[in-house]
């Protein structure tokens, strides 16, 4: 009964435990692809109706930084999933040094992303009174930077998260919590993890590449 | 076993602030959002006393346009967002999921507690947002009037129900994993009370609606706070893709607030009726079915909204067939009474009344959905006399109904029953003489969020005030007994009403942990009329 101190008083076993978490976990991804959902309609309304501003405004994002941070978000769920392997093989070098390179990566997403929002505000297209835009439909551009914002913004607030998640993973790996017995957290941390690559995997063709020729 | 006063129980088992604050047992927690969404009741109805003191007379005398307007708008806010949405989940749900699933806690107590404070916080954004001014622009929020024009309050109460939203999310989730992973052995599916699968329904809608208004209002939030225009059409923006995005949970959110109560309505039926609920499996589907449905048929609050008319006559169909899982329930439930040994109880009041009103709000349900005679009275009293039948006849009715059943269980203590019935005597008088009047002042045509009116309709609003003020003796009577009860009452037996249910094997009030050893389920649920053994 080596793992009975990691079952919290509510469970029969780790293995209730276990199953409990893991279907929290999918759950709350439901509500996340909810969440992202409405913003996903209100693109797709907003560029079928404005197809000619979208295409237009999409040219002022950097698609080759949007092309790299991709490659670098795939690597991260690539050390995520090796991460989640080691924990369960019981190995915990392995574990922390899986999670420091998903850390690694995903902050490297985030200072490119940061890079390209500091990009945007010297080009005057940060949405509202400062709003510039070359071209008849400055409008209907605002519209779709606001969106721009709106959804990668949020998206990066979820790595921020995610960031944090992971480091607090680390810790507790380092610290020998984890076993081939008991490492479910580290598994539904890669849920989550791999959750917010998937969103970027859709974000990336809607906001850079469509209309691109 | 009989219960001796020294037993140490959830209530007695700890003391102090603290205690309570940082407490992680269901039951307490269930407690904690008891007396906080009671608090927030009493200010919904404060907002209703002032409605309807204005409209007593045809004139704007009481009150001026504008605080009118923040008067309906802080009544719809308090009433949806901070009573009704988490009225039975939040507090019954949480109280009695675990016992009556046969386990010790929800799947994630924490989260439970967190969920609380989420609740908490979003609740003191909204009320500074009203002390410091209050908000126009209806609960609904629709753009490009909330974002553009109001000069109210309304990014402070955006946070606050963006934030509440999230504790509503919280309390799905946590439902959802318990119903899954936390059954007790021998408790299948279909052995589960109704009230589960009516909670099991609701998390649904929870987990899927919430986020959706959570990221709109999110939308209206950093529209008016950095003048974007998302819904602007002066910017190309399109209010009518918000009014799209808030019903798309809006409507569902009406059966989160309904379907705990039908869940309630099952268990008390049953119970006074002495027999096994007829067609267990009817009712139990009927709810799922429900949960799917209301989020089909959100377009019916948009018949006059230049929404396409091809898509207005799918959603009206669509809204029809929410009556059928509806009607099941209604018929079940009936059939249930049917040659049962029936005695009338206060909650079995409570229960009955809900039939009758809820069956009425449903049918005029079926008026408003059809396009043509919604498009005669849409935005009149017809539309708020119909969801107050709904809402109030039906959610608060069985809440009502809820609290009164249960509350032996909650605090071990019997109230006056003689008061309890004229408690629900007065408000089924009071809750029919406030809003039948409404139908027929919609039918005439006296549009809804007005402060003033034409002289022809005063009888008939007259006559919804003085019912409305016998319905707020009926709410407050209760406050009285209950909590007189609680150091007056009779002790309460482990199971007064003679009721099956795993949470009537355990003492009143239950222990922290709920039952000393986990229990096995051997048969299905409400095996009435219970055998003598099986009476605690």
């Amino acid at each position: 009964m080596s793992s009975s101190t990691t079952v919290a008083h509510q469970f029969d076993d780790a293995a209730q435990q276990k199953r409990a978490s893991t279907l929290g976990m999918w759950v709350f991804l439901v509500t996340e692809v909810m969440m992202f959902g409405g913003l996903f309609t209100a693109y797709v309304v907003y560029r079928s109706l404005y197809p000619e501003a979208f295409a237009q405004a999409s040219h002022h994002l950097n698609a080759e930084l949007g092309a790299a941070n991709t490659l670098v978000l795939l690597g991260s769920s690539l050390t995520m999933a090796l991460a989640v392997r080691s924990a369960q093989l019981g190995k915990r070098a392995g574990t922390v040094i899986g999670l420091i390179a998903t850390i690694v990566l995903g902050s490297v997403f985030l200072g490119v992303k940061a890079y390209e929002y500091s990009h945007k505000f010297h080009e005057n297209l940060i949405p509202g009174p400062s709003f510039v835009f070359p071209g008849s439909e400055a409008d209907h551009a605002q519209l779709f930077f606001s969106l721009y914002f709106a959804m990668t913004g949020l998206h990066a607030l979820h790595m921020v998260i995610g960031v944090g998640i992971l480091g607090t993973l680390t810790v507790m790996a380092a610290r020998k919590r984890f076993s081939a017995e008991y490492h479910n957290p580290v598994e539904i941390g890669g849920l989550y993890w791999h959750f917010v690559d998937i969103v970027w995997i859709y974000l990336f063709p809607l906001l850079y590449l469509l209309g691109r020729h | 076993m009989e219960t001796a006063p020294k037993r140490t129980n959830y209530l007695n088992a700890d003391y102090g602030i603290r205690s309570w604050l940082l407490t992680l047992d269901h039951k307490r927690i269930g407690i904690l959002y008891l007396i906080s969404i009671t608090l927030m009741f009493l200010l919904g109805s404060l907002f209703a006393v002032l409605i309807r003191l204005e409209l007593l007379t045809p004139a704007g005398d009481f009150v001026q346009a504008d605080t009118y307007n923040k008067l309906f708008t802080m009544h719809g806010i308090v009433m949806i967002f901070f009573f009704l949405v988490p009225s039975i989940p939040a507090v019954l749900g949480n109280f009695l999921l675990p016992l009556m699933i046969g386990a010790r806690d929800l799947a994630f107590p924490r989260l439970n507690l967190m969920s609380w404070y989420v609740y908490m916080v979003g609740g003191i954004f909204t009320l500074w947002a009203i002390i410091t001014g209050g908000v126009d622009t209806g609960w609904t929020f629709y753009t490009p009037y909330s974002t553009t024009a109001s000069h109210s309050n309304v990014l402070m109460t955006a946070v606050g129900i963006f934030i509440t939203g999230f504790s509503s999310i919280l309390t799905g989730l946590n439902f959802i994993v318990t119903i899954h992973t936390m059954r007790a052995p021998g408790l299948t599916w279909f052995r589960l009370p109704l009230f589960v699968w009516a909670h099991y329904a609701t998390s649904l809608i929870m987990i899927l609606g919430t986020p959706v208004v959570a990221i709109t209002i999110f939308l209206v939030g950093i529209e008016r706070a950095f003048g974007l225009g998302i819904f602007d059409p002066a910017l190309g923006g399109d209010p009518i893709l918000f009014q799209h995005l808030f019903w798309f949970y809006s409507h569902p959110a009406v059966y989160i607030m309904i379907l705990p109560s039908m869940g309630v309505i099952s268990e008390i039926i049953t119970c006074f009726a002495r027999k096994r609920i007829f067609g267990y499996e009817f009712i139990a589907v009927s709810s799922l079915a429900i949960a799917v449905f209301g989020f089909l048929v959100w377009g019916h609050h948009m018949f006059t909204s230049s929404q396409s008319v091809y898509a207005a006559m799918i959603f009206s169909i669509l809204s029809f067939a929410v009556a059928i899982p509806s009607a099941v329930k209604v018929f079940n439930w009936t059939a249930t009474l049917y040659k049962g040994s029936i005695s009338f109880e206060a909650p079995m009041l409570f229960a009955m009344g809900f039939i009758g009103l809820f069956t009425i709000g449903g049918l005029t349900g079926l008026f408003l959905a059809s396009l043509g005679l919604d498009v005669h009275v849409h935005d009149t009293y017809f539309v708020v006399a119909h969801f107050h039948y709904i809402m109030v006849g039906g959610a608060l009715m069985g809440y009502l109904g809820a609290i009164h059943f249960w509350w032996p269980k909650m605090t071990g203590r019997m109230y006056s029953e003689w008061a309890a019935k004229v408690s629900a005597v007065l408000v089924f008088v009071g809750f029919n003489l406030t809003f039948f009047p409404q139908f027929v002042l919609g039918y005439l045509g006296m549009p809804r969020r007005y402060h003033a009116y034409p002289d022809e309709f005063q009888v008939l609003n007259v006559m919804s005030t003085t019912g409305a003020s016998i319905l707020g003796l009926g709410y407050l009577v209760p406050l009285c007994y209950l909590t007189w009860s609680l150091w007056r009452g009779p002790l309460a037996s482990a199971n007064p009403w003679k009721a099956a249910g795993l949470e009537w094997t355990t003492p009143s009030p239950p222990p922290t942990e709920n039952f000393e050893t986990t229990p096995v389920v051997e048969e299905e649920a409400y095996t009435y009329p219970l055998k003598e053994a099986e009476v605690v």
